[in-house]
């Protein structure tokens, strides 16, 4: 069932705190409710192609289930070795005679693609105070609107204080667009000027949320593509100066990944990873038909895990991730 | 972390020999290596099928020339199709014979499209066309200030209206002013939107219809995996786009989606972006795509690769160190190791930025791997104060440094002398002036 932000986020309280709305302790019903959003957000698989998938996991096992599976998964973004490693199990599984029926089968498989996504269920490590985030990653995935639904979700759901940093210098108009969500969201906002040091402007962050005892600090930064060396050197440099004005931050380090996104995100992950240590993937744009199995390409490959899910440009599209429901919608099942 | 195709393929057809013919075996065994590539590119999977059941054909009984190996043929009968398939009806941007020409740029959220419009609007201000452009991203927060900023950098009129007006008025609005104004082109920025919100995808169909735009355009981003073909099918059935601007190609994915969109919608690419600058748009070229999707890079302009190698700022920064003759050993270190890393060495100088074409003249005979293997192990055992100030460089330092590279003083002598000409020469260089390639070579020796 889906995982509600108490679940997926750590403030270091023994009792998590409610904010002003009153959705959590709807226990069962809130979570149903969350699943119910999730499946409608997440159904725009292509019909046709489940309603084949379905058929033939129902009746037949045989070779040309197993290919109807690979290319669901390639179709999927889960990339060519991480489809073969899962069909090659399952095909393994049912030789041995281990899995019988389309049913056992199709739930073997959510296990399976769920286990990509690591063992544990990933949490978000906000105890600190201030707790830091920076946001990072590759130009258009929609770090600065994840950060505005980021800060009201925190804000609403578990009642911290959070203050955003406009680090994105580079970019026009930057500043303005994240003063927006910080307004729709309710937070404060630390802003520089415009072309000057990101990390002087998350330094400063740092500073006032000490100084005012604001919980949550996030920190949106400039779109960037892995290949421009020294805008990567430039995101180690704002980091660094992160962990000097406080020790241990940044506490968490999101890369912002594009459910559209090919096979070209493992790369982009790897050399963020290098550049800051990530802590997580926030994987976007959900409501397209694009199912995002580059997440768990980028799991599988990096053990990196995903912690948030984005599903529309609106302040209450994002969600924690779960990683069996995350399978099953991709298999559109 | 790709093995080249070519390699691969080899490995696969090791058997077969030149003059040979390909056998079907021969051929299945290379279509599964090359259906993995064109996976990995994110080349959409019905597309690959598909194009390997054609390149399939070709290949069985073709014959396995003298001049390439079996593997090495495949790839060419590959590299082949799929330029073919990527270029053919070069559409160019189509103008108005009279008044305003519109273009309406369309595609999902972050694709870059207020970039490309921006980039266009300069291109074509550049080309002494008046520009304007019209501000309809009414929905994401600071898109409409993000084009004013853009448009006034490229030198084209934004039309904007706010963010409260439906976008499809000021669309017509802004066209009128264009008009008005007598802008010979007026390029229309639009809100990124998903291709399966109706609302949002109707609303495009109707400020096509306000506007009857002459050039419809789609930006991709080429970094977009299999979901590429369900976009591109439903942006061209509802919004029936022209072509394509390919984005974000300054970065490393190998870009199949653009060979998914042509082979699925028959629309050209018309455009490449490649980075966030102003001027970094380009006319798209199908052979390059064709080898970049390939994982065979960009080989054909030397110099056009050590761009990408090294970074537009870096390289900025290295251009005015010329210039003023701050150019050290140390960068002159890092310079030649960003060329190493391109492999085979061929002309060293010709890659220092701000060299350009009269660098390309040199011979290379004198700059073998070895000798480059010399040079850096000089500049290794130098201070960093040495290779700043390469002039203080006196006798017991020149013994020394000749120690602990293993090599001689008189070629540590020698360095420090070709290195400072060398200098003189690309500063005369960056003023404007060309270098007499003997003087230079005279220099050198």
């Amino acid at each position: 069932m889906a995982r509600t932000w108490q679940e997926a986020v750590d403030t270091g309280d023994a009792r998590p705190q409610p904010g002003s709305g009153d959705r959590l302790d709807a226990g069962g019903e809130g979570r149903q409710g969350a699943f119910a959003r999730l499946r409608q957000s997440l159904k725009r698989s292509r019909q046709a192609l489940q309603a084949e998938l379905q058929a033939s996991l129902a009746d037949r096992l045989d070779g040309q289930a197993f290919e109807q599976i690979e290319e669901a998964l390639i179709l999927a973004d889960l990339g060519a070795p991480a489809t073969a490693e899962v069909v090659g199990r399952l095909e393994a599984e049912v030789e041995l005679g281990e899995l019988s029926g389309g049913e056992d089968v199709r739930d073997r498989l959510i296990e399976l693609l769920a286990g990509l996504a690591g063992a544990d269920a990933p949490v978000l490590d906000l105890r600190a105070r201030p707790a830091v985030i920076m946001v990072v990653g590759v130009n258009g995935t929609g770090k600065t609107t994840t950060i505005g639904k980021l800060a009201w979700h925190l804000r609403r759901e578990l009642g911290l204080s959070v203050l955003v940093a406009a680090a994105d210098t580079y970019r026009a108009a930057a500043i303005e667009q994240l003063e927006t969500w910080a307004e729709r969201s309710g937070v404060e906002i630390v802003r520089g000027s415009p072309g000057g040091d990101a990390g002087a402007v998350v330094f400063d962050a740092v500073a006032a949320a000490e100084g005012r005892g604001i919980d949550v600090v996030i920190a949106d930064t400039a779109g960037r593509l892995h290949t421009h060396g020294n805008l990567m050197e430039e995101l180690t440099k704002v980091r660094a100066v992160t962990a000097k004005r406080l020790d241990g931050a940044p506490h968490e380090t999101l890369i912002v990944i594009d459910a559209t996104t090919g096979q070209n995100g493992v790369r982009q992950a790897q050399a963020f990873a290098e550049a800051v240590e990530i802590t997580g993937v926030v994987l976007t744009k959900l409501d397209g038909t694009a199912k995002g199995g580059i997440a768990l390409a980028i799991s599988r490959e990096l053990g990196i895990p995903v912690k948030l899910i984005g599903t529309g440009e609106g302040l209450e599209d994002l969600r924690p991730f779960d990683a069996s429901e995350f399978a099953a919608a991709l298999l559109g099942a | 972390m790709f093995e080249q195709l070519s390699d691969r393929l080899q490995d696969t057809l090791s058997g077969v020999r030149s003059r040979g013919k390909l056998t079907e075996d021969d051929v299945n065994a290379a279509m599964r290596e090359v259906r993995l590539a064109l996976l990995e590119a994110d080349v959409n999977f019905k597309v690959v099928k598909s194009f390997t059941a054609q390149v399939k054909e070709r290949c069985l009984g073709a014959g396995v020339l003298d001049s390439l190996n079996a593997g090495q043929q495949v790839v060419k009968i590959v590299s082949e199709e799929l330029s073919e398939l990527m270029g053919g009806s070069g559409r160019e941007l189509v103008f108005a014979p009279s008044g305003t020409t519109v273009i309406l740029m369309s595609g999902l959220q972050g694709s870059g499209k207020t970039t490309a419009c921006a980039k266009l609007a300069q291109l074509l201000a550049k080309d002494g066309k008046k520009v304007g452009l019209a501000a309809c991203d009414t929905q994401r927060p600071a898109a409409v200030e993000q084009l004013v900023t853009l448009g006034g950098r490229a030198g084209a009129t934004v039309y904007q209206q706010g963010t409260e007006r439906d976008p499809v008025d000021i669309a017509e609005w802004a066209l009128g002013q264009a008009r008005a104004e007598s802008k010979d082109v007026l390029i229309v920025d639009t809100a990124g939107r998903l291709h399966v919100d109706e609302e949002l995808m109707d609303e495009l169909a109707r400020i096509k219809k306000r506007t009857k735009p002459h050039d419809v355009l789609l930006a991709v981003d080429a970094m977009t995996g299999q979901d590429a073909v369900n976009v591109a099918e439903r942006f061209a059935a509802d919004a029936e786009f022209d072509g394509v601007v390919l984005t974000k190609l300054d970065g490393d994915a190998r870009g199949g989606a653009a060979l998914s969109v042509k082979a699925v919608t028959g629309k050209p690419i018309l455009f490449a972006s490649t980075g966030e600058r102003l001027e970094q748009l380009e006319r798209f070229h199908p052979e390059r795509m064709a080898s970049r999707i390939l994982g065979m890079g960009d080989v054909l302009s030397l110099i056009e690769k050590a761009e990408e190698v090294s970074d537009a700022d870096q390289a900025k920064e290295l251009e005015r160190k010329i210039r003023k003759q701050e150019f050290t050993l140390e960068d002159f270190l890092q310079q030649m190791r960003q060329v190493r890393k391109m492999g085979p060495i061929s002309n060293l100088l010709g890659m220092m930025p701000g060299m350009g074409k009269a660098m390309k003249e040199i011979r290379t005979a004198d700059l073998d791997d070895a000798e480059l293997d010399r040079l850096e192990a000089i500049i290794l055992s130098m201070t960093p104060a040495e290779r700043a100030r390469p002039d203080m460089i006196d006798g017991s330092r020149r013994k020394r440094i000749a120690q602990g590279s293993g090599t001689t003083v008189s070629g540590v002598n020698h360095l420090v002398k070709q290195f400072s000409q060398m200098r003189k020469m690309m500063a005369q260089l960056a003023k404007g002036k060309m270098p007499d390639p003997q003087q230079l070579m005279r220099g050198m020796r």
